[in-house]
């Protein structure tokens, strides 16, 4: 008697725990980044737990260090998340590889299709999504309105490089500390090196030629460099090497920066009053191009959700897409925060709605998003997917030393020829070691 | 006369020693201001000193944003748990290099320390396979052990420095009333030794309070110290750099503090044995 009371204390036990342990195991965990859209969801999460009962968990990184967090622990498969932030760049590249779990399944409420047709392409790997984009984004121009009309001229709304390097030039006023144009000088390849990379499509320069021969030796690439070089050492910040986008913004918030070419997303900054001192006078136009060339500076890039193959909680990670990245979730932000608070560039349905309509860097930033190709992103014809990138694993560790030989160029340590020689020569190498 | 030149010279190595010491402390100073400032203000160019409107603002939030307390018993627990462990492995190795040294005792000293030249990011998949394979991931106790073993070489060695300042003959002396090997180390070195192995403590510990490497990339959502606390404030795009100092703050006020009241203790044990 006494050993079957045992034995059942032992099972309702085991029960017991197994309940607890299912319990905690629908608590998922994320891995993202300390971006504004990001924190703002960290705070609407208690409604998702609310509404379906699973927990969630954030870890929050700095984007380097995410990026090497979330690389290494899926190609262990570590199973340390559940979900993870990722770009434009990983997604296409670790859904090839079967690392991600493809979205092919998500309900029809959701409505897949509604998600922006160019973001849909770059987070997918032929045709099949692999992660939804929580926000989306370009880049533009963003200029100073006043400025502009006190130097006489007018933005058209797709101007020419030829046009922004005179607008910069006659916007420069030292004596009252104000640069005519602020850009990325920073090495790296998602910071100095995504802007000019950019910009060499829009003078027609490519990385690549289809054979994955590098193309730095061709004279596109020392027409977009010394262009660049040129104007900024003409009209822009002093150290301007080490300028990145989080630089840049504050220089444009104090009103230090006559324009400013740079991610969409930076248009609701530096028209928020309560941070920026010239909220009031913030222009927008298209990125430029050079005459006769057809492709604009532009870039394309998203911060999506993705879930490693590794995961136990697959299910519960796509309720969480689901969620966050839905209509409805727009539609709850809009309700407590305001439409210009809203994750942007990610859903048709959000630039279709009135009220988003409204506000003043809305169109400018769907026509960006549109104006960008990424599967052909200059004007000759390429081997590789990717605007600002090469979507290539080889990618990140070359753009990162071509981009520090760029920044050596704009402190002024080396020439353009050199540089662009020394990149001609470390892609060379390094695509040969990689077997192209 | 030489009575005014000592003088003169006092003053200007203590007016040396304060412009040093103001120039090094500056930043943390900078961190403090900025975590009171508005995040305009954070960024406001001329840089503002001290003459702006102090708020608590960006501690509410990091309080609000944060589970604080994890990350700091996190924290501690790493820091205090592999300092000790490597203390109670390096007081014999150390005993028995400075005491009982053999030809190659000076060889390993010298490779121990080499093991410090690797870049750690060379042994990170290794070592993250290692702890899948053990579940070990995000846990307390592979951090623990991995932060002692990257300071043990450290604590070895500075353990060897004190203990070659302790005469040989004490020990002796001690063997020879009949203490065992134990009681030589409990009873007679590691009181005569107590000044440098609490610097070894504090040193270490404040080294593995600050590592960055292990503790960011074997962690997630449990076992993540202060380390992983502020790297969650850096943001690639936007500008939080009062939030970032406020969380920069929190993390290292309990060190500081430790490390203000015991900088006696910490100054007498650097410079043991270094005046002869």
């Amino acid at each position: 008697m006494s050993l079957k009371r045992v034995l059942g204390a032992t099972t309702a036990l085991t029960l017991c725990s197994a309940a607890a342990a299912f319990a905690q195991d629908t608590t998922i965990t994320i891995a993202t980044v300390n971006n504004g859209d990001m924190i703002r969801m960290q705070g609407y999460t208690d409604q998702f737990t609310e509404e379906t009962g699973i927990g969630v968990e954030w870890v929050t990184l700095e984007e380097n260090v995410l990026r090497q967090r979330v690389t290494t622990d899926i190609t262990t498969k570590g199973g340390q998340f559940d979900i993870m932030t990722i770009g434009m760049y990983e997604t296409p590249i670790w859904g090839a590889n079967g690392w991600l779990v493809p979205l092919d399944d998500l309900s029809e409420e959701y409505d897949v299709d509604d998600i922006l047709p160019a973001m849909r392409d770059g987070l997918s790997h032929d045709g099949t999504l692999y992660a939804a984009p929580f926000y989306g984004e370009s880049s533009m121009i963003m200029y100073r309105t006043d400025l502009m009309e006190e130097a006489g001229m007018e933005m058209p709304d797709a101007p020419t490089w030829e046009f922004i390097r005179e607008a910069a030039a006659a916007m420069d006023d030292d004596a009252n500390d104000i640069n005519g144009i602020c850009l990325r000088g920073k090495a790296g390849w998602g910071e100095g090196g995504a802007f000019i990379t950019a910009m060499s499509n829009s003078f027609g320069a490519r990385w690549f030629d289809e054979d994955w021969t590098p193309q730095f030796d061709q004279p596109e690439w020392k027409e977009t460099l010394s262009f660049f070089t040129d104007m900024m050492n003409e009209s822009g910040p002093a150290g301007y090497a080490t300028n990145g986008f989080n630089e840049n913004l504050s220089l444009f918030q104090q009103g230090k920066c006559g324009m400013w070419i740079d991610a969409t997303v930076a248009a609701s900054f530096v028209t928020n009053p309560e941070d920026s001192t010239v909220a009031d006078h913030v222009g927008f136009a298209l990125a430029p191009n050079k005459e006769g060339v057809e492709k604009r500076g532009n870039w394309l890039w998203a911060w999506a959700l993705g879930i490693p193959a590794g995961t136990q909680k697959a299910d519960e990670a796509k309720q969480f897409i689901e969620w966050a990245t839905s209509k409805d979730y727009i539609e709850l932000v809009a309700e407590n925060e305001g439409w210009a608070n809203v994750p942007p560039g990610a859903r048709t349905s959000l630039y279709e709605t009135p009220e988003y309509q409204e506000v003043p860097f809305a169109e400018m930033t769907l026509n960006s998003i549109e104006a960008a190709d990424p599967t052909n992103p200059t004007v000759d014809p390429v081997p590789y997917v990717g605007v600002q990138f090469v979507a290539i694993p080889e990618f990140a560790g070359i753009g990162t030393q071509v981009s520090q030989e760029f920044s050596a160029v704009y402190a002024g340590q080396q020439s353009v020829d050199e540089a662009l020689e020394k990149a001609q020569a470390i892609t060379q190498e390094e695509m040969e070691a990689a077997g192209y | 006369m030489a009575r005014a030149v000592s003088t003169r010279r006092k003053t200007i190595a203590t007016a040396a020693a304060w412009g040093i010491g103001l120039l090094v402390f500056f930043p943390i100073l900078w961190t403090i201001l900025t975590s009171f400032k508005t995040e305009a203000q954070a960024i406001a160019d001329p840089p503002i000193f001290l003459g702006f409107d102090w708020t608590l603002e960006n501690y509410r939030v990091v309080q609000e944003r944060s589970d604080y307390m994890r990350f700091l018993w996190n924290s501690v627990i790493l820091a205090g748990g592999s300092t000790i462990l490597g203390v109670i492995i390096a007081v014999p190795a150390a005993w028995s290099m400075a005491f009982v040294p053999s030809k190659r005792t000076k060889d390993i000293l010298l490779w121990m320390l080499s093991t410090k030249m690797l870049p750690a990011v060379g042994v990170l998949y290794p070592i993250y396979l290692i702890c899948i394979r053990f579940g070990l991931l995000d846990s307390r106790a592979a951090l623990v052990a991995i932060l002692m073993l990257i300071n043990l070489p450290i604590i070895v060695w500075m353990l060897y420095t004190y203990f070659r300042e302790i005469p040989g003959e004490i020990l002796e002396a001690a063997r020879m009333d009949g203490a065992g090997l134990k009681e030589e180390i409990l009873y007679v070195l590691t009181p005569m030794a107590v000044p440098g192995i609490a610097s070894t403590l504090l040193l270490n510990f404040i080294l593995a309070w600050n590592e960055a490497f292990w503790t960011l990339n074997l962690t997630a959502a449990n076992a993540a110290p202060l380390t992983a606390f502020i790297a969650s404030y850096s943001s690639p795009e936007g500008l939080f750099y009062a939030k970032l100092s406020a969380a920069s703050t929190m993390a290292i006020a309990p060190i500081l503090i430790l490390g203000w009241f015991s900088q006696k203790q910490l100054v007498r044990g650097l410079t043991f044995g270094a005046v002869k």
